[in-house]
């Protein structure tokens, strides 16, 4: 394996068929990228919630965006797999 | 605190012989025909589902560490210790579409470990081992830090003394040594459950018992105030730091060599897509854990010996009973096995595959092979209990920050590669070589500041690069293996431009575009690779 010739790689394009992972629904996963990164958008102490200062609830938040907009995404490439 | 609360004590023995137990009948779980394959030792047969995967993954990033030192980082410097929760926000959707690339190409060509990848797909011995002796070097004081969160427990309960240590580790040794990476997936199972009782009783039961989170958060900001350092929001000039702490540790995470592990453990692309968008479940439970840390200081609550990372174990003593708080102790120590257990297999598969195979013995046998990193998973462990005894563990936890700063300068070659070659690969080992000196540099420059803002120690303090240093009129802060992240893809960017002009030769590429986005059911993926493999034993496994 460490010592492939270039043959084997066509051999093995061969068998596996040339697929994309692009897909427009992963420019979805950019928001729980780019939102967490954005430090001076919460670090503030209002609106409270609970008894949370924002800085706090709104990074578990972020949490929140981040399992939906995955999901999403997985899901979108599941569809396209299947169809 | 006299003493050995023997209630704790008894509770806490007793989960760590069931775990015992279950680590040696792990070889006999979802068992192959030959264990003495080092991917099926290794790699647990490349055969996880998503439960599994969810339970090997999540033991592996959210380690007993991250459940001491967090919260302690928190009841120590308020906001800044809370990145750990955007750190793992940013991590999943960022490598969301990066390990699937990883997790096809190895399963095409028999990879291992990272260095396997770029050892082919840059036709780059040197580069190969580079990686491989990075991965080596950033693991061994993680390791070690997993025995500090052993320690903080241990120290709680009233047992002091370095027998504990050696023979929680020895048993660890010994089930990951006939066992594999079994040992630690079967394992975490126990040690989530653990972990998730724990967290939700503390949540509910210590804010009621305190008065509400109001007085938690007051509790903080008045500590604060008065200290006159940390707060309950970032300073202005803190933010930068915040920001790029988050991203560049959410990037080292998935270069560490055991997170790739877990990854390639995988059964197929889809089970680690579902698992990118279940595993931010235990972000939730983390961000939870971090806000122990205030709870520790509205409910007045004291480390043991002055040992910051004491502080969880500490306040869980003081609000629980003692059978409950022995449990929660169980979550921590168990917690530190899993990681350990997972991270020295990975660092011994380096040690196998790309240092041992690649220089020592060219011609070994798959038997030879799976031997020579079984011993090697146990010198990593001996190594790292020696670390703890003989060194001080705050060396540990310096070495485990170097660790991340270090382990980001492979991201050219093992992240950036996955997707393109265009990078030279004599470019790539320039790069590193110059990320590498900035890291060092910058950590080097950092000193650390007592909380009226004095030096304490001139060196390695920290992780926070004051910008003012390289000359700019700011007092502003950046993670330094972020910034040596830059350095390094600068000077590969334009080495490789330089190489390209003069048509130095690059090599070729082992790999086939079609590899990266490989599904199980095409025929070129193989549960078991070649030359670890006979043919006869990879139709038998395929059925």
């Amino acid at each position: 394996m460490d010592e492939q010739p270039p043959a084997a790689s066509r051999r093995a394009a061969d068998v596996a068929p040339r697929r994309s992972d692009k897909n427009p629904w992963n420019w979805l996963l950019l928001l729980p990228i780019v939102l967490p990164l954005l430090v001076p958008l919460y670090n503030r102490r209002d609106p409270e919630l609970f008894g949370w200062p924002f800085f706090y609830w709104a990074q578990l938040a972020f949490v929140v965006v981040g399992v939906l907009t995955t999901t999403l995404v997985h899901r979108a490439h599941q569809r396209r797999k299947q169809g | 605190m006299d003493g050995i609360n023997t209630v704790e004590l008894a509770v806490f023995i007793a989960f760590f012989v069931v775990v015992t137990a279950l680590g040696f009948g792990a070889a006999r779980w979802r068992r192959a025909e030959n264990l003495m394959h080092l991917d099926e030792w290794g790699l647990g047969g490349r055969s996880f589902g998503t439960w599994i995967t969810w339970f090997l993954i999540g033991g592996d990033i959210y380690t007993a560490y991250t459940f001491v030192a967090v919260p302690a980082l928190v009841f120590g410097a308020g906001a800044a210790g809370f990145f750990a929760v955007p750190y793992t926000v940013v991590v999943y959707p960022l490598i969301f579409l990066v390990v699937i690339r990883l997790w096809s190409v190895s399963h095409v060509r028999g990879f291992v470990t990272p260095a396997d990848f770029v050892r082919s797909r840059f036709d780059s011995p040197t580069m190969a081992l580079l990686v491989a002796i990075t991965g080596i070097v950033a693991t061994m004081p993680y390791i070690a830090l997993q025995l500090v969160g052993i320690e903080a427990v241990l120290k709680t309960m009233g047992v002091t003394g370095e027998l504990p240590i050696i023979v929680a580790f020895l048993i660890l040794a010994v089930y990951t040594y006939s066992s594999g990476l079994r040992a630690p997936a079967l394992i975490a199972f126990v040690k989530d459950t653990l972990i998730y009782l724990t967290i939700i009783v503390a949540v509910i039961v210590i804010p009621t018992k305190l008065g509400g989170w109001d007085v938690v958060f007051g509790a903080a900001e008045e500590k604060f105030d008065l200290a006159g350092s940390g707060g309950l929001l970032l300073p202005g000039t803190g933010q930068l730091q915040y920001a790029t702490l988050a991203l560049g540790s959410a990037l080292a995470l998935f270069l560490y060599p055991h997170s790739i592990t877990g990854a390639l453990a995988a059964k197929s692309r889809g089970t680690l897509q579902k698992n990118m968008s279940l595993l931010p479940v235990y972000s939730l439970a983390l961000g939870f854990i971090a806000l122990l840390g205030f709870m520790a200081i509205a409910a007045g609550t004291t480390p043991v010996d002055g040992d910051g990372n004491t502080i969880v174990p500490a306040l869980f003593q003081q609000m629980f009973p003692s059978w409950f708080a022995g449990i929660a102790f169980a979550a921590v120590g168990i917690g530190a096995l899993v990681p350990a257990a997972i991270m020295s297999i990975a660092a011994a598969n380096l040690f196998t595959r790309n240092i041992y195979k690649e220089y020592l013995k060219k011609d070994a046998t798959p038997t030879q092979e799976a031997k020579v990193a079984k011993l090697a998973s146990l010198v990593v462990k001996v190594g790292a209990v020696a670390a703890i005894i003989f060194i001080d563990p705050q060396f540990s936890i310096d070495l485990q920050l170097i660790g991340g700063a270090i382990i980001l300068q492979t991201l050219p070659s093992v992240g950036i590669g996955l997707y393109t070659r265009w990078l030279h690969r004599g470019a790539l080992v320039a790069g590193w070589t110059a990320g590498m000196l900035t890291a060092l540099w910058t950590l080097y420059e950092i000193p650390r500041l007592g909380p009226d803002g004095t030096v304490v120690r001139e060196h390695f303090g920290g992780s926070a690069f004051s910008l003012g240093k390289l000359g700019l009129d700011t007092s502003t802060t950046v993670y330094a293996g972020f910034l040596a992240l830059l350095v390094n893809l600068v000077v590969a960017v334009l080495v490789t431009v330089a190489l390209r002009a003069m048509k130095v030769d690059d090599g070729v590429d082992g790999t086939a575009d079609s590899d990266y986005t490989a599904e199980r059911e095409d025929p070129s993926v193989r549960d078991l690779p070649d030359p670890l493999d006979s043919a006869a034993g990879d139709a038998a496994r395929r059925g």
